[in-house]
């Protein structure tokens, strides 16, 4: 793109190109639904609530024509955005609730990990700051203010057993450690961290140090998560920018989302 | 001895299903304090308090003493039939369906003679063991049967109408993940059930005894989620129409008063225990009410396993005993509206279950295995209130004699 263009040319020439198809949109969201799983606690603990959805009417006595439903479900069901306050060590930061974030912040460049192999061979695969340094090697530095996307093609497995992998010893995913995240943030100052599992940890992150630790030191440090992600194998490892705007919900944790990416499509650009 | 029902039939695409009829239903309240009795299982009859006079058919006043306070009590069952007739033809339109129906006079050893219904393998003149059923129209009748056992009795066809019996019939248990709805699927199968489908919620997590499900021929495990009315509905499309028996193990509990907890608890509580409930009623309901009289699968009883909190809560559970009175109450109103169509509702009051959730209350508890016997036996014998444990059993008791005494005691 040329570096002369004003606001109102960068938009003009964007509306082209989604016209010609030159930059073309893709979904990251999976259909949000009743079968769609979502994160096991202790059942002591309070639970997340999964997706229901109640007909309220469809062109029939309840409401002749009209349709209708009644959703209810948790801010952390489906695909979602988890804000800073949804981790108590987010707690005190400021616009960490999902009504107060800011706009810039909603529509941000992203970068896409492909570990996608490792995840394969590995369930419980851990990304370490040595492979986000090989990474680098190969794809270019980490930009600042981007979405950082772990790709692991977990998306496949939704609305299967496979998806939690839940085990006696709980679940089986793969995920981040501590020196990936503490590199992310503080080296490379991103945005956020987006996974395609039911959470940006791995299954089995309450047992690394800190526990948790993506959700420990993104939230911490004032970044933001991105879960349940869907199509990220369509992604460029850069050059897409993400649209992930969650519902303006009050005092929100976090909330169910569409995230749309801006990629560079075959068609023509203007 | 009687013949053995064979299993019935592929149904006739082509033949109309027999529209349910009942039996005669108006009764005045005297006679439906024989029909409660008879709801719990047992054999009763109006006794005078003053006289001790055993009467029947219930009235307001003793035939010998003229006083009016009769109560319900058990009698001996013990008596002599001295006539019987076939009836082959009837106005009557539920008899008209079963003819030919065989009939007795039978003079019971506590003193009236009574008409009643014949088991086919009553000898005339001979010895019988009266029982007091609910029919199709939730009524109670008598029944005499041989003061033994007899060969395949439970077959006998007028038997087989005062029950829900498993036997042949294609059965629906709603929640296989816990051990109480594997338990009553193992045992409808050993009871005859045709087939047993077993409903599963949440595929995707792991649970115990998920093997041995997958595993036992004449078992088939159904995705079911009570918590979700489309879950329920495309089930309902998928079984409906073959659905004879729905039995509904689901119950979700958790430890608290009712000043404890968040909402969310108490919401899934209600989200399985009521709204649950409700679902199964409106997605399976009206096709068992229009199958009531579809031969020998015919839909037959919509059984809920409930803990006997419904009756008095127990402060340490409040929500779960709050859930369970509400559930009670559907129960009610569905055994009215299942009626019209000759399905039985059931009720199985436990008490507290031998599980994780419940494992600082003090014994006696109940174990699965005792509340799938119950379920057998509650079919089997077409027993509409059951109660399964010492607690569940001493509960009730205190519950009929004060309710307002019982709910003191179910707090201290």
């Amino acid at each position: 793109m040329s570096t002369d263009l004003n606001g109102a040319g960068v938009l003009s020439a964007l509306a082209g190109a989604l016209a010609g198809g030159g930059v073309e949109i893709v979904d990251l969201s999976h259909v949000l639904s009743p079968e769609i799983p979502v994160m096991v606690l202790p059942p002591e603990f309070g639970q997340c609530q999964p997706v229901r959805i109640e007909e309220v009417s469809r062109y029939d006595a309840r409401g002749p024509a009209w349709y209708w439903n009644t959703i209810t479900l948790s801010e952390h069901a489906g695909t979602h955005f988890d804000a800073p306050a949804h981790w108590v060590t987010g707690r005190h930061l400021a616009q960490g609730t999902v009504d107060d974030l800011p706009l810039d912040h909603l529509v941000a460049p992203a970068v896409v990990l492909d570990f996608s192999a490792e995840a394969a061979a590995d369930e419980d695969f851990i990304l370490t700051r040595a492979h986000l340094e090989d990474w680098e090697a190969a794809n270019g530095k980490i930009d600042p203010g981007c979405w950082v996307l772990f790709r692991t093609d977990w998306a496949q497995h939704v609305t299967t057993p496979k998806y939690l992998n839940l085990r006696e010893d709980g679940p089986h995913s793969p995920g981040p450690d501590a020196s990936a995240i503490e590199f992310l943030v503080h080296e490379r100052g991103i945005l956020g961290f987006g996974t395609e599992t039911i959470g940006t940890d791995a299954g089995q992150g309450s047992h690394l140090s800190p526990p948790y630790p993506a959700h420990s030191i993104l939230h911490g440090n004032g970044r933001y998560g991105l879960q349940c992600l869907a199509g990220l194998d369509r992604l460029p490892a850069r050059g897409a920018i993400l649209f992930a705007a969650p519902l303006k919900i009050r005092d929100g944790s976090g909330s169910p989302l569409r995230v749309l990416a801006l990629v560079p499509g075959k068609g023509s650009a203007a | 001895m009687t013949d053995p029902i064979a299993p019935p039939p592929k149904k006739d695409p082509q033949a109309v299903t027999l529209r349910p009829e009942l039996p005669p239903v108006q009764r005045s309240r005297a006679a439906l304090k024989l029909t409660a009795a008879a709801s719990r299982g047992g054999f009763a009859l109006q006794v005078c308090d003053a006289c001790g006079t055993v009467s029947y058919p219930a009235r307001d006043a003793c035939a010998k003493c003229l006083s009016t306070a009769l109560t319900v009590k058990p009698v001996p069952p013990g008596g002599e039939v001295i006539a019987e007739t076939t009836i082959r033809t009837s106005t009557d339109l539920y008899f008209r369906q079963r003819m030919p129906w065989r009939v007795g006079m039978v003079r019971l050893d506590a003193g009236p003679s009574l008409v009643v219904h014949l088991h086919g393998d009553v000898a005339v003149p001979g010895r019988v063991r009266m029982i007091h059923k609910l029919d199709k129209g939730g009524n109670a009748v008598l029944m005499a049967l041989p003061e033994g056992r007899s060969a395949h009795m439970e077959d006998d066809p007028e038997y087989r109408e005062l029950t829900a019996s498993p036997k042949h019939r294609r059965i629906l248990v709603t929640a296989g993940r816990g051990a109480v709805g594997q338990a009553v699927a193992q045992a409808l199968l050993k009871a005859g059930a045709a087939h047993v489908f077993v409903g599963v919620a949440e595929p995707w997590k792991p649970f115990a005894g998920q093997e041995a499900l997958a595993n036992t021929p004449g078992i088939e495990v159904v995705p079911l989620d009570l918590t979700d009315t489309r879950s329920v509905a495309e089930l309902a499309a998928s079984i409906g129409g073959k659905t004879d028996i729905l039995v509904n193990t689901a119950e979700h509990v958790r430890p608290g008063g009712a000043m404890d907890g968040g909402m969310i608890a108490a919401q899934d509580a209600f989200a399985v225990n009521v709204f649950g409930l409700q679902r199964l009623a409106q997605a399976f309901g009206p096709a068992m009410r229009g199958r009531g009289a579809d031969g020998v699968n015919s839909a037959a009883a919509f059984v809920d396993v409930l803990p006997v909190s419904a009756l008095a809560a127990n402060p340490a559970f409040a929500l779960h005993s709050a859930t369970a009175a509400a559930r009670l109450s559907l129960l009610q109103s569905l055994r009215a509206e299942l009626r019209p169509g000759g399905v039985r509702v059931m009720s199985v009051f436990t008490g507290p279950v031998d599980d994780a959730w419940r494992e600082h209350v003090p014994p006696p508890k109940v174990a699965p295995a005792q509340i799938a016997r119950a379920v057998v036996t509650a079919l089997a014998e077409g027993i509409e209130d059951s109660f399964v444990g010492d607690v569940a059993k001493d509960v009730a008791a205190r519950f009929y004699d004060d309710p307002k005494v019982t709910e003191r005691e179910m707090s201290q």
